[in-house]
């Protein structure tokens, strides 16, 4: 509930500029679940199945979380204020 | 406290402050840094936990996920940023879902654990399919209309209701394993069902909901496993994503419900007939040059028109050029143009346009009436003064940009034909409008060079 409250504050003062950056590094964020795949399939007496299920989902969520962070990376670094040719 | 404790707490603490850093453009390049430095944290504790054995597998599925990952980031167009959002969001959800069903089978936990399993496991696999849809309208492999058919609401609602049924009976009897299968098929299809009715201009919205959905997925997941860093990562998530749809929701003047079952463009009937055969006034790329030229401040009114033609660069270099010649350039950004929330500033930013120029919808509207020139390219919806003149409008009391106030508009456009919304633009018939028949990218390469030959 903390946690949703103070998302909330957070979100709430980032401009409309950065949305789509935001937007992709949450998703990335959301790659967290690839903690939960590494405890379930890591176990030392986990079944096939567990372990199957485990694998697909650590590849992707790292694909997650791999291309969202590089992707929202690269968006910031073109946001930049052209000084010379502004105001 | 153990140290994979020790270490979550400051993952979640490098989460936090990463999208605090996220608000202001100047920082927010360490709040991405700060966010990765806190997602590896999180897994090297993780790893740290004595419970883990299997390093190998876990290594291979990392390498693998990366290999696979990082191409499509580096690759991927500008333009096709929200197509990719949706794609990963899939994958995330796919992991989250496929987690929750090794758990069930596992575990088969009993009471709250089991609660928080279905929660998860439902959002999650109703996520994968609605994104993996999201992602083929998007990407044009599916048709963009809403797809509609006559009691398409009570399937959806009764869909949704058998998966939440069969999910509590689950709750309430984990041992009753074939069931299990039925609770997925079911959230996999409500997901397909949920975004067949939603159309193009929508999809802003739904992916910041779908979003949301993710994030919510991985919070119940923290519930299931009892890991407060999946928790706290995961309302994060959820609250982010919920907040954006909201943004978008009122963008466009629609509750989240219109959104989710509202099919748009259907509805039309007052607006439409009875248009045909009024006039247009154009112009050749010469006359418009001249316009320009002589303009003191123009506005250019980016859509989505403009990310398809990939025309982002030319409008920069058009917007250098009058620059040059003295007319005070800026952009007017309608929060829900393109196909997600900030797409076309992520657009212009790409195409090197200095983001003090890129001006918010409340900020630019006053200054409209004293703007020479209101330059629109690729938009349609969100400049069309039936939003404000026309309470039978699909789109009325949708929030635009009052383009129409400036002193001359110029459109360009491919022809005359309607917008998302499917609804005609009152706009392209004024006096004070000149519309510019071409592509986005062709015609704004001719208008820079005639400027140049001025």
């Amino acid at each position: 509930m903390l946690a949703a409250f103070l998302g909330f504050e957070l979100i709430r003062k980032v401009s409309p500029l950065l949305h789509t950056p935001l937007m992709s590094l949450t998703n990335a964020i959301a790659s967290i679940s690839v903690v939960g795949a590494i405890i379930l399939s890591g176990e030392k007496d986990a079944s096939t199945l567990t372990r199957v299920l485990g694998f697909i989902a650590i590849v992707s969520a790292t694909v997650n979380l791999v291309s969202g962070y590089m992707i929202t990376d690269r968006m910031l670094k073109m946001f930049k204020k052209r000084e010379p040719s502004g105001k | 406290m153990s140290v994979y404790q020790f270490l979550y707490i400051l993952a979640a603490f490098g989460f936090i402050l990463g999208l605090k850093w996220m608000s202001s453009p100047a920082t927010s390049r360490r709040g991405v840094l700060t966010a990765e430095a806190g997602m590896l944290v999180a897994i090297i504790g993780t790893l740290l936990r004595g419970d883990i054995v299997n390093y190998e597998t876990i290594g291979i599925a990392v390498v693998l996920g990366a290999i696979i990952g990082a191409p499509i980031a580096i690759f991927m167009p500008m333009t096709g940023v929200p197509q990719r959002t949706a794609i990963s969001q899939a994958c995330g959800a796919l992991a989250s879902a496929l987690i929750g069903t090794a758990e069930y089978y596992k575990l088969k936990p009993h009471g709250f654990t089991m609660g928080a399993l279905i929660v998860e496991t439902l959002l999650g696999f109703l996520t994968v399919t609605a994104s993996v849809m999201a992602w083929g309208k998007l990407q044009e492999v599916l048709p963009g209309r809403p797809v509609m058919y006559k009691g398409q609401f009570f399937v959806n609602m009764a869909t949704l209701s058998a998966a939440i049924v069969i999910g509590i009976m689950i709750v309430l009897n984990p041992e009753r394993s074939e069931l299990y299968p039925w609770f997925v098929v079911l959230a996999l299809t409500f997901g397909v069902f949920l975004i067949l009715p939603i159309g193009g201009a929508d999809m802003p919205t739904v992916i910041a909901l779908l979003n949301s959905y993710a994030g919510l997925s991985s919070c119940a997941m923290g519930f299931a496993l009892n890991n407060k860093l999946l928790i706290i990562a995961g309302a994060l998530d959820g609250s982010s994503g919920f907040i954006l749809s909201v943004i978008m929701c009122r963008a466009m003047n629609r509750s989240f419900a219109n959104v989710l079952f509202g099919g748009f463009g259907q509805v039309q009937s007052s607006a439409g007939g009875g248009k045909e055969g009024r006039p247009v006034r154009s112009a050749s790329a010469e006359e418009a040059a001249q316009i320009l030229e002589t303009a003191g401040s123009v506005v250019i009114i980016p859509g989505y028109g403009m990310a398809v033609a990939q025309a982002q660069h030319k409008i920069r270099e058009l917007a250098d050029a009058l620059t040059k010649k003295g007319v005070d350039v800026r952009f007017a950004i309608h929060p829900v143009a393109g196909r997600m929330p900030g797409h076309m500033n992520v657009l212009l930013a790409e195409a090197d346009v200095s983001y003090d120029k890129l001006i918010e919808m409340e900020d630019i509207n006053p200054e409209m009436p004293m703007t020479d020139v209101a330059l629109i390219v690729g938009a349609n919806d969100i400049v069309n003064p039936a939003a404000e003149t026309d309470p039978g409008s699909p789109i009325a009391g949708m929030p635009i940009l009052a383009a129409y106030k400036a002193r001359t508009v110029m459109v360009i456009k491919r022809s005359m034909g309607v917008g998302f919304a499917g609804i005609d633009n009152d706009l392209y018939y004024r006096p004070n409008t000149i519309m510019l028949f071409g592509d986005a990218k062709a015609f704004t390469t001719s208008l820079i060079k005639e400027l140049a030959a001025a």
